[in-house]
């Protein structure tokens, strides 16, 4: 019944609207790109209330759509979608494309009916333990206490990844609610407390002294977050795949916000067509041919948007090295295919 | 007009009339329930549920942080250690283990707490009295749920951690991880000690039809029970001592009281001992002055007057309303959730949310809470029965 209703929404939609190649043109012709995101998640959606401005991971790939798209981005429309609302909110057209830490599930492009983009942050269950444990991995937490949350089905990620390790001492205790299991483990009960990262991280920045947690890099299981667009407009996902592909790639070729004036003037052949200096690869998506240069030098590359939202300095930290968040060529999973 | 009056059936008749309104009545809730068991059908059947208890026997995959479980070894069933790979069924039975070791403890730990501040309220001395009354009132006029939380986040995590703990008589521990001890094992093979101690406790009831009879043939049965109790223990010696090891997270070996378990049991102790104050209380309260007046004019001391008059009768009043206490207690262990305390409501909560079965996980907890009430109010009805006869 859950996906019953959007799929009918859907099909009505489909039958209303069915021209094909639409959204581009309509973006374009309102000269602003309606954006879903949410509002509340910090690190990835989340309206700073001391500047007033939206901030996250997802925030800036909704820039950097705008920018790519409309040339400019501050021409972005942030419309707040929750957990629930995010797929009707598209399917109504009330939304362009949605970035809002939506892991990548078959039910949802079978019957839900989207499409998804690349995968743009690698989330899963994540270990949060004390600074004061000297613990830096996974494999030293034999004989540790775990602490998660009931009925997440972290409970069976644990028992699967403790046997796996043959560890036989170590215990794992489950708590009503996030809030009873911090207060736990910031007790002291508990040696590891683990939940998805995401949420690992704003325990740890809304904590009274954040410095004294560590979030360790590895993951337990895997929940992939993607943004995603509407099925039957190939033409709009295509756009928006190269759109998280470029910035991929600018990271890749050390492409930065910085650089990217004297990066233009590169005799590197390769980058040259990244940039659009070459080549016609935004020409014939229908966007500004230089559309991964726009996007660099207004919202900055991969990395930069991540070390801005998700990085060392700021609150939400949550360690990129080592995981499948980093770039391929540091052993990472973010890959965007080549350029030639 | 005068009234007409009442045409009387005659017995037969009414005995028929009788058994016809009895089975309409019984046909009505039959169909009644027949209904809603249908309704109930379908509507999972639409729901592309269907019911069945065949989920006990898969493999339960999630891990329980203490608690023993039953297994079979050498064709003998035997407790044993929990393991995530073990079945649902062994899940809920390590639930089902910590929920009655949860209220065995806490019934005895309540009786003594409680009958001593009960009778604490007629000590001669201002200060016990009154702190007895403070007791009873402060912890029967709080909810449960926040003694809990008190217990557990405001006292027992509030313990030094594992590594700046002191080694209390060389290898007690107590920090935030619990309590950890010693244990003394016994070599004698388990079963062996179990059915020694079975003996050991019949001879101990048989003393009581005894003491009736002869005093000398119940002296006999005491030694006896001496000499069975050193027999069990005699292989032990050498005995074998099992020490905690300090681990880099927790103590190992030994005997460890997590404190989830500590503060289920302080919580619900200290709650149910303030009602059984009361109740011992109103028991003793309700004797006849002549009674006190009485043994003190024969001369009793006032522990005396207490032991030998006092209490034997006030027990009798209290003991029906003591059991009401102590099957209140056991469901009242199912607020082991909120510290994280795997009892049976906890385990069968995490086993629903992985199976999906979730109505049938209620059905069993329903049944089984039914049972333990059950067997706690037969037990106290034959204490009082036995009370009633040696009165």
């Amino acid at each position: 019944m859950r996906i019953g209703l959007p799929l009918l929404f859907a099909a009505f939609f489909l039958m209303v609207t069915g021209s094909q190649g639409a959204t581009l043109d309509l973006v374009v012709r309102r000269g602003l790109l309606n954006c879903g995101t949410d509002n509340t998640n910090p690190g990835f959606g989340y309206l700073n209330t001391r500047t007033g401005q939206m901030e996250g991971l997802d925030v800036d790939f909704c820039r950097a759509a705008a920018a790519a798209v409309l040339g400019d981005s501050q021409k972005v429309n942030f419309i707040v979608v929750t957990d629930k609302s995010r797929f009707t909110a598209l399917q109504t057209h009330q939304v362009d494309v949605v970035f809002a830490h939506t892991t990548i599930e078959p039910e949802r492009e079978s019957a839900v009916g989207v499409d998804f983009l690349p995968i743009n942050f690698y989330d899963g269950t994540g270990i949060m333990v004390k600074v004061s444990s000297k613990v830096t991995k996974f494999d030293e937490l034999e004989g540790a206490t775990f602490c998660t949350t009931q009925g997440s089905g972290i409970e069976a990620t644990l028992a699967s990844a403790i046997s796996r390790m043959g560890w036989r001492k170590s215990t794992v205790l489950t708590y009503e609610n996030l809030e009873r299991l911090f207060i736990a483990f910031n007790a002291g009960r508990c040696d590891a407390m683990s939940t998805d990262r995401s949420a690992l991280v704003s325990w740890k920045a809304n904590s009274a002294r954040p410095a004294d947690f560590k979030i360790l890099g590895e993951t337990l299981d895997k929940s992939p977050f993607a943004g995603f667009v509407n099925q039957g407009d190939p033409r709009w996902r295509n756009i928006l795949r190269w759109i998280v592909f470029g910035l991929f790639q600018a990271e890749e070729s050390g492409v930065t916000s910085v650089n990217i004036v004297e990066r233009l003037k590169t005799a590197d052949p390769f980058v040259q067509r990244v940039l659009g200096v070459t080549g016609s690869v935004g020409r014939d998506f229908g966007i500004a041919n230089d559309f991964v240069a726009k996007m660099v030098a207004q919202v900055g590359n991969y990395g930069e948007i991540y070390d801005r939202n998700l990085g060392e300095k700021t609150s939400y930290f949550l360690e990129r090295k080592g995981t499948p968040n980093a770039q391929w060529k540091d052993g990472g999973l973010i890959y965007s295919p080549d350029w030639k | 007009m005068t009234a007409r009056p009442r045409r009387l059936a005659n017995p037969t008749e009414r005995l028929w009339r009788r058994q016809v309104i009895r089975l309409i009545v019984l046909a009505a809730l039959g169909t009644v329930i027949t209904l809603l068991i249908r309704a109930l059908e379908h509507s999972l059947a639409d729901q592309g549920i269907h019911f069945s208890f065949d989920y006990l026997f898969e493999v339960a995959g999630i891990p329980i942080s203490e608690g023993r479980t039953l297994g079979i070894a050498h064709g003998w069933p035997v407790l044993q250690e929990y393991l995530p790979t073990d079945m649902n069924s062994q899940a809920l039975l390590t639930g089902l283990f910590n929920t009655v070791s949860v209220s065995l403890m806490a019934i005895v730990a309540a009786t003594v707490l409680g009958v001593a501040a009960g009778l604490g309220r007629f000590s001669s001395n201002w200060l016990l009295r009154n702190m007895c009354f403070a007791f009873t009132e402060a912890f029967r006029n709080t909810p449960l749920l926040v003694q809990l939380m008190f217990w557990y986040f405001g006292v027992l995590l509030q313990l030094p951690p594992i590594t700046a703990v002191a080694h209390l008589l060389g290898a007690v521990t107590v920090s935030v991880h619990g309590i950890s001890a010693p244990r003394i094992d016994s070599l004698l093979p388990a079963g062996v000690g179990l059915l020694l101690c079975l003996l050991a406790m019949l001879m101990w009831i048989s003393t009581t039809a005894l003491r009736q009879v002869n005093r000398r043939a119940r002296m006999i049965v005491i030694w006896l029970i001496a000499a069975l109790v050193v027999l069990a223990l005699a292989p032990a010696i050498p005995l074998n001592v099992d020490y905690p090891i300090s681990g880099r997270f927790q103590e190992f070996g030994g005997v460890n009281i997590s404190p989830e378990l500590a503060a289920l049991v302080l919580a619900i102790s200290v709650n149910s001992a303030a009602y059984i104050a009361e109740i011992v209380r109103g028991a003793v309260d309700s004797l006849p002055i002549g009674q006190w007046e009485a043994a003190a004019s024969l001369g009793l001391t006032r522990s005396d007057l207490l032991r030998q008059v006092i209490l034997p009768q006030a027990v009798k009043i209290a003991l029906p309303s003591l059991g009401n206490q102590y099957i209140s207690l056991t469901k009242n262990t199912s607020l082991g959730i909120a510290v994280g305390f795997p009892e049976l409501f906890n385990v069968t909560g995490t086993i629903a949310n992985q199976t999906g079965r979730s109505l049938e996980g209620f059905l069993i907890l329903m049944v089984t809470y039914l049972l333990l009430g059950t067997a706690i109010s037969f037990a106290v009805n034959y204490a009082n029965s036995n009370a009633l006869r040696v009165g």
